[in-house]
């Protein structure tokens, strides 16, 4: 494992931990999805995009788009774990007058690019930003994040159609595939499989990886930079509520958040996984 | 007839030039494109039907085509918007934001980015497509929204104003324009300033406050009434929101008796809004013109209209009923 691997993975299990203590806090909230997509938001906050989290309006900056606004707390951990406001207040999440909305309001808090939590609309303005680097030639890269179920929203296919029409190679989906949902699994609720066809035949590179592995996930990110004309989906399937063994697979888990002695247990095992990857060579 | 508001010198002559409302907001559109590199537009298959194609032949680089599919564009413009541009998106009333509120409301009001949604197609005046095209709910939608400005303007001219006007704010702005050529009686002199009513004739014994092109019909409503001795007022509201307050409460003072006018429904449009000051500020009889709680159908612009009330005869009409309801509750000692 390299350095800069072992970092990203620490990174990872700190925003973990973050996830868990501002959910518990909160007594509500999404932890199934923010804990799967932790490795993701590693690689992307401290690996591929190019930021300034003290020039949060830097003109030239990656343009990260959350989707699927309901997974927040793992955006606001990363936020500020990489330094965009200060980390106490994550402990302000979903509290009145908190910045930290129970999905995301983009102006108050700094890093935030957009409102979301309805489904299906940031894909669209993620479309809407790539189109504007690339007619105006801006060297930077817009990425967007979105859950499996998520899927099921018409207007994300007719966003993707747009991307491929408009050649947004500048442009990367990272979808979450944990097959879970609301209702149950996305295999049941509305089955999307096979995935990486369908988005190949609507004009786009599909890369399938493990969402959970942070150097695939910054390999398939840095893959996606040699495309000139294609947009890039990077299929991520993780494991929902990974890192903490009870809430691992369990849709139930999608909106429900921990108790006292459940967040405890949580952290216990989260802190055991961080001094297993410290000693690690 | 209000000679600072420098209408065409007859308004009632047969000869008057009759465009569309959709015209000016093309027009308008073409010059701010030429004026500001910042300006883009964004079109789902209707781009001539919503006068985005001047723009779109004389500036590719900033027009984008989504196709049919209202709610991508309401959010790929947001995403154009956030990237420090102002985005207007053009369809059919009743796609959008007939079918994208949701995305109109998060993507673009609660990001708050500076997407101006025009709606070329709108009410009874759409004519012969028919009531699914008839889009009578927007203004409705529209005026409920947080961040939200909404302008229906009375004729050609005016909305190019009104287009000007949406480019130079920050927040989004809901136009409604029309299909229908329709008298131009507005000049490129009269005023227009978003949020500020125009008078365009006073009175005394009726206030008519009227939107898009019920506010000619109120004009010649006006006209019939005067051969009845009855003096009204015409008052264009282009504005619906934010509604002119203080318009609206002079005249309620001054008439005592106030008729609302547009083709939408009557509920939660123009007439609704002015229920609403009058219900909290100064409460007088308000006669509502417009659809009621009903669909529309295929039609002619003027047999619709005509059919559904919304005229001038049926202003005048609305308006000696008013009167009359006024005058009873006066006898109960209802309203003073």
């Amino acid at each position: 494992m390299t350095e800069d691997t072992k970092r990203m993975k620490l990174l990872a299990n700190t925003i973990r931990q973050d996830i868990i203590t501002m959910l518990t806090e909160a007594k509500s909230g999404h932890p199934a999805g923010s804990l799967g997509l932790a490795d993701v938001f590693a690689a992307l906050y401290f690996g591929a995009l190019r930021h300034d989290p003290k020039k949060p309006d830097w003109p030239e900056r990656d343009r990260f788009v959350l989707s699927n606004g309901h997974v927040c707390p793992v955006l606001y951990a990363s936020l500020a774990c990489a330094g965009y406001f200060p980390k106490e207040m994550l402990m302000t999440l979903r509290k009145l007058g908190s910045p930290l909305q129970g999905h995301p309001h983009r102006g108050p808090l700094p890093g935030i690019e957009n409102s979301s939590g309805p489904l299906g609309q940031g894909i669209s303005q993620a479309v809407g930003m790539a189109l504007v680097a690339k007619r105006e030639a801006h060297a930077w890269r817009v990425y967007s994040v979105m859950g499996d179920g998520e899927m099921n929203e018409g207007q994300v296919w007719e966003a993707l159609l747009l991307a491929a029409k408009y050649k947004l190679g500048n442009l990367v989906a990272i979808i979450d595939r944990n097959n879970i949902q609301i209702d149950g699994t996305t295999d049941d609720v509305l089955p999307l499989d096979p995935l990486a066809d369908k988005l190949r035949s609507f004009g786009w590179n599909a890369l399938e990886i493990d969402g959970n592995d942070v150097e695939a996930v910054l390999e398939a990110l840095n893959a996606a930079k040699t495309e000139a004309n294609r947009p890039t989906a990077i299929i991520a399937k993780t494991v929902s509520g990974k890192g903490v063994s009870f809430m691992e697979g369990k849709f139930e888990w999608h909106g429900k958040t921990p108790n006292a002695e459940q967040a405890a247990q949580a952290i216990k095992e989260l802190n055991d996984a961080r001094t297993a990857l410290e000693a690690a060579p | 007839m209000n000679n600072p508001m420098k209408l065409v010198p007859d308004p009632f002559a047969p000869t008057i030039q009759r465009k569309s409302s959709r015209d000016g907001f093309g027009k308008a559109l073409l010059e701010l494109g030429e004026r500001d590199k910042n300006v883009w537009a964004v079109s789902a298959d209707v781009s001539e039907s919503s006068r985005t194609h001047w723009f779109a032949e004389k500036f590719p680089a900033r027009f984008v085509q989504v196709g049919v599919a209202e709610q991508n564009m309401a959010s790929v413009a947001a995403g154009i918007a956030a990237c420090g541009k102002t985005a207007f998106i053009s369809a059919f009333g009743a796609f959008s934001p007939g079918r994208n509120f949701d995305q109109i409301r998060v993507s673009v009001c609660y990001n708050d980015v500076p997407v101006k949604i025009h709606a070329s197609h709108t009410g009874l005046a759409v004519g012969p497509d028919g009531a699914s095209h008839q889009m009578l709910e927007d203004v409705a939608m529209m005026r409920a929204l947080p961040n939200m400005i909404v302008l229906v303007p009375a004729d050609m001219e005016q909305a190019k104003k009104a287009t000007y006007a949406a480019a130079m704010v920050k927040t989004p702005i809901y136009i409604r324009t029309s299909r229908e050529n329709a008298p131009v009686f507005t000049t490129h002199e009269t005023p227009f300033t978003i949020g500020k009513a125009n008078i365009y004739r006073d009175g005394k014994d009726v206030a008519i406050f009227a939107c898009g092109m019920q506010v000619y019909e109120a004009l010649r409503a006006a006209e019939e009434l005067k051969k009845e001795n009855i003096d009204a007022a015409v008052i264009d509201m282009h504005t619906i929101k934010p509604i002119d307050r203080a318009t609206i409460v002079s005249y309620a003072k001054k008439c005592g008796v106030l008729v609302s006018a547009e083709d939408h429904q009557i509920d939660g449009g123009l007439g609704s809004a002015i229920a609403e000051v009058l219900a909290e500020g100064w409460p007088v009889v308000l006669k509502r013109v417009g659809v009621n709680n009903s669909f529309g159908e295929s039609g002619s612009c003027a047999e619709l209209f005509s059919k559904y009330g919304i005229d001038a005869a049926g202003i005048a009409k609305a308006a000696k009923e008013a009167i009359h309801t006024k005058e009873v509750l006066k006898s109960y000692e209802v309203f003073p």
